[in-house]
């Protein structure tokens, strides 16, 4: 339980995990022992298990299981910015546009969301990328996004419904100032905070969801991401003494989603006391 | 439902890809094409493709296999054949996710602070965290091949659901047990609790009876909309477990570029989870008179 004025434990956890996960996806690809992709295949090091040489073994192609996992953590870090990024932008806009404008306008956005809720997140995910022979990496963000964007749009239109009739909104109305102005210099700065924790849980829902659909053989197509490696590992899972390997993918995509969950719970506490200890 | 079925039909025609490329390969002839696109409701306007899409909802097959539908049963009769087997396993996951969360959340809102609740938290978090398609893979290594206490992969008796309801409810079981947790902690602060227990009534009465029925509402509202999510989630688990169900065929259709059979499981889910999130609401009124009155 958090105590009103400070940070809760799971915020400082949380924030470190994020910025363990970030400062390797930054340097990750740098840092790492050995190069990965098919230039890096050593067949005489196939599943090489865990040595000095090779920390967490090596896979079927013998390339080092910790080099893939740092430059999966590239690509983790960049597909989850860039479809939190849309999905926030898309979504504040929608529900910033629902709230302000009330009456039909709201009435028929939130239908859509309605639609869009309906569908159990992964569903909607496939449902996308099935339809494409070979999904890339565009058609991946365009799935992810699509129901992305329905959290952000909720959260905006509720705090714009009660923003909107505050007095200082009133005064810059009464002023002669344009509905996008009082949107974008009034409005928008106070939708900040919630959308904090939004945009925090959203970075585990994008590494999760990629992980699944990659599992499914539904990834998108890019090489080293968390996803492949895992259901690559579970493959031969079976295979005495190589457990590391898909323990090692799932163990980071674990700890993402944790530190999301950590960060934006601990935000929620902090920002939205009603909201402290839901899940 | 009309939302639903306009979104999983503009699928199949707004994203990129031409889904009769994908089926009848680069070298088909144009009758053969023309077949396909027949077949599969893609030939005339977007309104008529709408509208033979919408009879087949109606008409209740859902649409046919393409591209030679001729002796096969249609999609709904696919669907409704491994239907059951996949209500089954979503059951069975919320069973398990409550029957493991319910006594977790009571008891570390009613040992608050001790080492019992540090422990409980830290589970729900793992819970939350670990991939169930790692968590899948690692208890059938754990109890199939190592400790062959428990059924593999494609057998479908009786006790082969429990892993993989333990796999699909795991992550559901740690969200409840931290609602659990949560409710239980603000009602146990509530005054007609301080009443009851100055009435004389026993603890147990007034946890189980008193407490437990106003904490239960939040806990009830997550179950079921988390139980859709376990309709898709049988998704990765029915693979990982090679069982029937919803989850296997709409992946083998996605692999058969069987876009009938891929649009009719997914209206299916969606169909589910929406009546599913309907039932909810019902429930609300069978547990709290309040909102039976409202």
């Amino acid at each position: 339980m958090s105590v009103p004025g400070k940070w809760s434990p799971s915020v400082w956890v949380g924030t470190i995990m994020v910025g363990v996960f970030v400062v390797l996806g930054v340097f990750g690809p740098l840092i790492a022992p050995y190069a990965v992709g098919t230039r890096a295949m050593d067949l005489d090091h196939m599943y090489a298990p865990m040595s000095g040489a090779h920390w967490l073994g090596t896979d079927k192609s013998g390339v080092d299981t910790l080099s893939q996992l740092l430059h999966g953590a590239r690509q983790a870090l960049i597909l989850s910015v860039i479809v939190v990024a849309i999905s926030a932008t898309l979504g504040v806009a929608i529900g910033m546009v629902a709230g302000y404008a009330r009456g039909l306008v709201d009435d028929l956005i939130m239908r859509v969301v309605d639609v869009f809720l309906a569908f159990p997140g992964l569903l909607l995910n496939i449902a996308i990328v099935a339809v494409v022979a070979r999904p890339g990496l565009p058609i991946f963000i365009v799935a992810l996004c699509a129901n992305g964007w329905v959290g952000y749009a909720r959260v905006a239109r509720g705090q714009v419904l009660t923003l909107r009739e505050r007095d200082y909104v009133t005064a810059a109305r009464a002023l002669g100032a344009s509905t996008p102005r009082i949107l974008v210099r009034h409005i928008a700065p106070n939708l900040i905070a919630p959308l904090l924790v939004q945009m925090s849980l959203g970075f585990g829902n994008v590494i999760a969801a990629e992980a699944s659909l990659s599992f499914l053989g539904l990834g998108p197509q890019i090489d080293h991401t968390w996803g492949a490696m895992l259901e690559q590992g579970t493959s031969f899972l079976w295979k005495p003494g190589f457990r590391h390997y898909a323990i090692a993918a799932g163990a980071a995509i674990a700890w993402v989603v944790l530190a999301a969950n950590l960060l934006g719970d601990g935000l929620r506490d902090r920002l939205d006391p009603r909201q402290r200890g839901r899940a | 439902m009309l939302g639903v079925s306009v979104l999983v039909f503009l699928f199949l025609h707004v994203i990129p890809g031409d889904p009769v490329d994908h089926l009848a390969g680069g070298e088909a002839t144009p009758e053969q094409r023309e077949k396909i696109e027949k077949c599969m409701g893609l030939d005339g306007s977007m309104v008529s493709q709408f509208g033979r899409f919408a009879g087949h909802v109606v008409d209740g097959t859902l649409g046919h296999q393409c591209p030679d539908p001729e002796g096969k049963p249609s999609v709904a009769g696919l669907i409704a054949a491994v239907y059951p087997h996949t209500v089954a396993l979503a059951l069975a996951g919320l069973a398990f996710a409550i029957v493991m969360a319910l006594p977790l959340g009571i008891y570390a809102a009613l040992r608050r602070g001790t080492w019992f609740d540090t422990l409980a938290a830290i589970g729900a978090l793992s819970g939350i965290a670990i991939p169930n398609m790692l968590l899948g893979p690692l208890l059938l290594l754990l109890f199939f091949v190592d400790l062959g206490w428990l059924p593999g992969p494609f057998e479908t008796g009786g006790a082969a659901i429990i892993l993989p309801a333990f796999a699909i409810g795991t992550h559901l079981m740690a969200m409840l047990a931290r609602m659990t947790r949560s409710s239980m902690v603000e009602v146990l602060g509530e005054d007609y609790l301080r009443t009851a227990r100055a009435k004389g009534l026993s603890e147990r009465v007034v946890v189980w009876k008193h407490a437990l029925r106003n904490a239960i509402m939040p806990v009830v509202t997550v179950a079921g909309l988390q139980f859709g999510s376990l309709l898709s989630g049988s998704i990765i688990i029915e693979n990982i477990f090679a069982r029937p169900g919803l989850g296997s065929l709409l992946l083998a259709a996605i692999r058969e570029r069987n876009y009938p059979v891929v649009q009719g499981c997914v209206l299916v889910i969606a169909a589910s989870y929406v009546l599913i999130n309907i039932a909810v609401d019902v429930a609300y009124g069978l547990i709290d008179p309040r909102v039976r009155r409202a």
